[in-house]
């Protein structure tokens, strides 16, 4: 009950910051607009963590490639927003985006129709990263590729990935990728009110999302998930089908991954390949780690708590970023196995 | 109905041979367990015990020979149908979900569908409560119910397999060396629930701890060489002049 009330507690501190955005700018208690976009970048993140805490805390997946889950999430949305920019662009076609009309394309590709609808866009950023969750995860885990070789193979895919979205004539903008967006469902997309309701949109998924994961993780099915982490073969002794069940909550955790970038993008206003960069996916497998993975608020915890580190850090000393982050991830493994989480478990009652 | 269950149970081995290498490790073995029946089955290293359990549930295919339960030819069915039939075995190591707790163990245990989405779905019914409870009493965890099953002891640990081996609701026991590293007590007490097991279903023991099998309190088939060297009560083989030679040595 306890701790219910601190969830719930931080949720409305949370939910606070946009408020006091709206303030005067004169006003004590005024929030800055940096503020806003910056909580709700980690808001984004913390939707990321949980999704690769379900797989890896809870089934034992480690997957080191789910930033490219993320990206692709963000690319789905990133392309809806390059149809709303329409005749808008600096080169002024009426269909093609400008990066097309630098390229030469005559006509918008095949695999762009569909797009200039919200809700195809939205239902694509879901379905893409579930898709190749799919394929990838039938293939490996159909062969019991487990443990480190799965983590190097989910690696190599989004690496993969992002030397592929560097080439300009796949048609997603290369090197640059997309940006320059205009607005979204009508809302332009730099004014404080935008910002807020995508701040609220992402904190309402966040709860949606910890919601689900703590209802999927108390069922059977979270037991089984917890018994094929443990004992896999065992596991499978019993009658049940391994492959179906991790194949099952990989391809749930690369959707919710996807979801979590197609909020991310509109409020950074960017998203291009280095999104797929492996030091992504294995940045945000230090949040859950660091926070605590196999607990839930663990993973948000972590990534609430690194990206704020990061923030700060990279403004006072970029240069040492990457050394702490290391840093972090070698400290937890050795003296924090359990994470944060498990470290204030350990001090509470 | 009673007697038409128990008439399933019964398994029969007839003239099996199994060759390795041209290694005989099963030589024209022929075994009968009735129905219900609590059956020992004792052996020096390498007298065939593992590899007869190996027959019987499809990890070995015999060069010749009947192997049959419950009027099914096992000899054509693979591992998953043969556990399916109703043949449920215990191998030397334990292994129980250490992260769940003893009813969430036999839980998952328990004959229901395994999908995901039906693992998504699944709602305790108090039907399988009951069951769960009614195993926990018997394999002695009732009170530790909601602890962690990595908090049990070695024996606890035993126990809890063969508990989870009930929940999936065999005709047939194959039990492999259960008391394997218990103290005197917990032999004593798994020595009685195997008893307790046998009458509703056939039970196979295979153990080296001479003290345990006279505690099962059965009927006692001794193996050498991959055949029934003797066959009877632990007073009988204990007595017989070929046991004591190759076996008891003493």
């Amino acid at each position: 009950m306890n701790r219910r009330l601190a969830l719930m507690l931080c949720v409305l501190a949370l939910a606070a910051i946009p408020a006091f955005n709206a303030l005067p700018a004169d006003h004590p208690l005024h929030a800055p607009d940096f503020l806003v976009s910056v909580v709700g970048k980690w808001i984004c993140y913390a939707i990321l963590a949980l999704a690769i805490d379900l797989a890896w805390g809870y089934a034992g997946i480690l997957s080191l490639g789910h930033g490219a889950f993320f990206a692709l999430g963000g690319y789905a949305i990133g392309m809806h927003l390059m149809r709303l920019i329409g005749p808008r662009g600096v080169y002024g076609h009426p269909v093609l985006p400008d990066f097309m009309v630098f390229l030469g394309y005559t006509e918008l590709p095949w695999y762009w129709l569909g797009f200039d609808w919200f809700a195809f866009a939205f239902l694509m950023a879901l379905f893409v990263p579930g898709l190749l969750a799919l394929v990838v995860g039938w293939l490996a885990f159909r062969s019991r590729i487990t443990g480190v070789y799965l983590s190097i193979i989910t690696q190599a895919m989004t690496y993969a990935l992002m030397l592929a979205f560097f080439r300009n004539d796949m048609g997603f903008g290369g090197n640059n990728g997309f940006t320059d967006f205009k607005e979204l469902l009508g809302m332009p997309l730099n004014t404080s009110a935008t910002r807020a309701v995508l701040f609220y949109a992402s904190l309402v998924t966040l709860v949606l999302v910890f919601w689900g994961c703590a209802h999927l993780t108390q069922t059977k099915l979270g037991r089984v998930l917890t018994a094929i982490r443990d004992a896999e073969s065992r596991t499978r002794f019993l009658g049940y089908n391994v492959t179906q069940h991790k194949l099952f909550v990989f391809v749930l955790s690369a959707m919710i991954a996807g979801l979590a970038g197609a909020l991310y993008v509109p409020q950074v206003g960017i998203i291009n390949p280095s999104e797929f960069s492996p030091g992504n996916s294995i940045e945000a497998v230090v949040w859950v780690a660091f926070g605590g993975r196999g607990t839930l608020v663990g993973a948000v915890l972590g990534a609430f708590s690194v990206n704020a580190l990061k923030t700060w850090l990279t403004s006072v000393a970029p240069d040492l970023w990457l050394i702490v982050l290391g840093l972090l991830f070698v400290i937890v493994t050795l003296v924090l196995p359990k994470g944060l989480i498990g470290l204030l478990r350990r001090r509470g009652p | 109905m009673s007697s038409a269950k128990s008439l399933n149970g019964g398994l029969y081995v007839d003239g099996v041979t199994v060759t390795f290498d041209g290694f005989r490790a099963l030589n024209n073995l022929s075994l009968l367990v009735e129905p219900g029946e609590l059956r020992a089955v004792i052996g020096p290293n390498g007298a065939g015990k593992t590899t007869m359990m190996d027959v019987i549930t499809g990890k070995t295919r015999p060069d010749t020979g009947i192997v049959r339960f419950a009027a099914r030819d096992l000899t054509k069915l693979d591992e998953a149908a043969i556990a399916t039939l109703g043949i449920g075995r215990k191998f030397q190591k334990p292994t129980v979900f250490d992260a769940l707790t003893v009813f969430e163990n036999l839980e998952l245990a328990l004959k229901a569908p395994r999908g995901p989405l039906a693992c998504l779905r699944w709602l305790l019914s108090g039907e399988a409560r009951a069951r769960i409870e009614a195993t926990m009493e018997q394999i002695g965890l009732a009170a530790r119910c909601q602890d962690l099953a990595g908090l049990l002891s070695h024996g606890q640990r035993q126990w809890l397999e063969i508990g989870m081996l009930l929940m999936q609701e065999p005709e047939l026991l194959l039990v492999d060396e259960p008391v394997a590293g218990m103290t005197d007590h917990e032999t004593e007490q798994t020595a009685s629930l195997l008893r307790g097991i046998a009458g509703s279903r056939s039970v196979v023991v295979v153990e080296h701890d001479l003290e345990f099998v006279r505690a099962l309190d059965c009927r006692v088939t001794v193996l050498h060489e991959g055949s029934v060297l003797s066959e009877g009560s632990i007073t009988h083989v204990q007595a017989d002049p070929r046991v004591i030679e190759v076996y008891l040595g003493r």
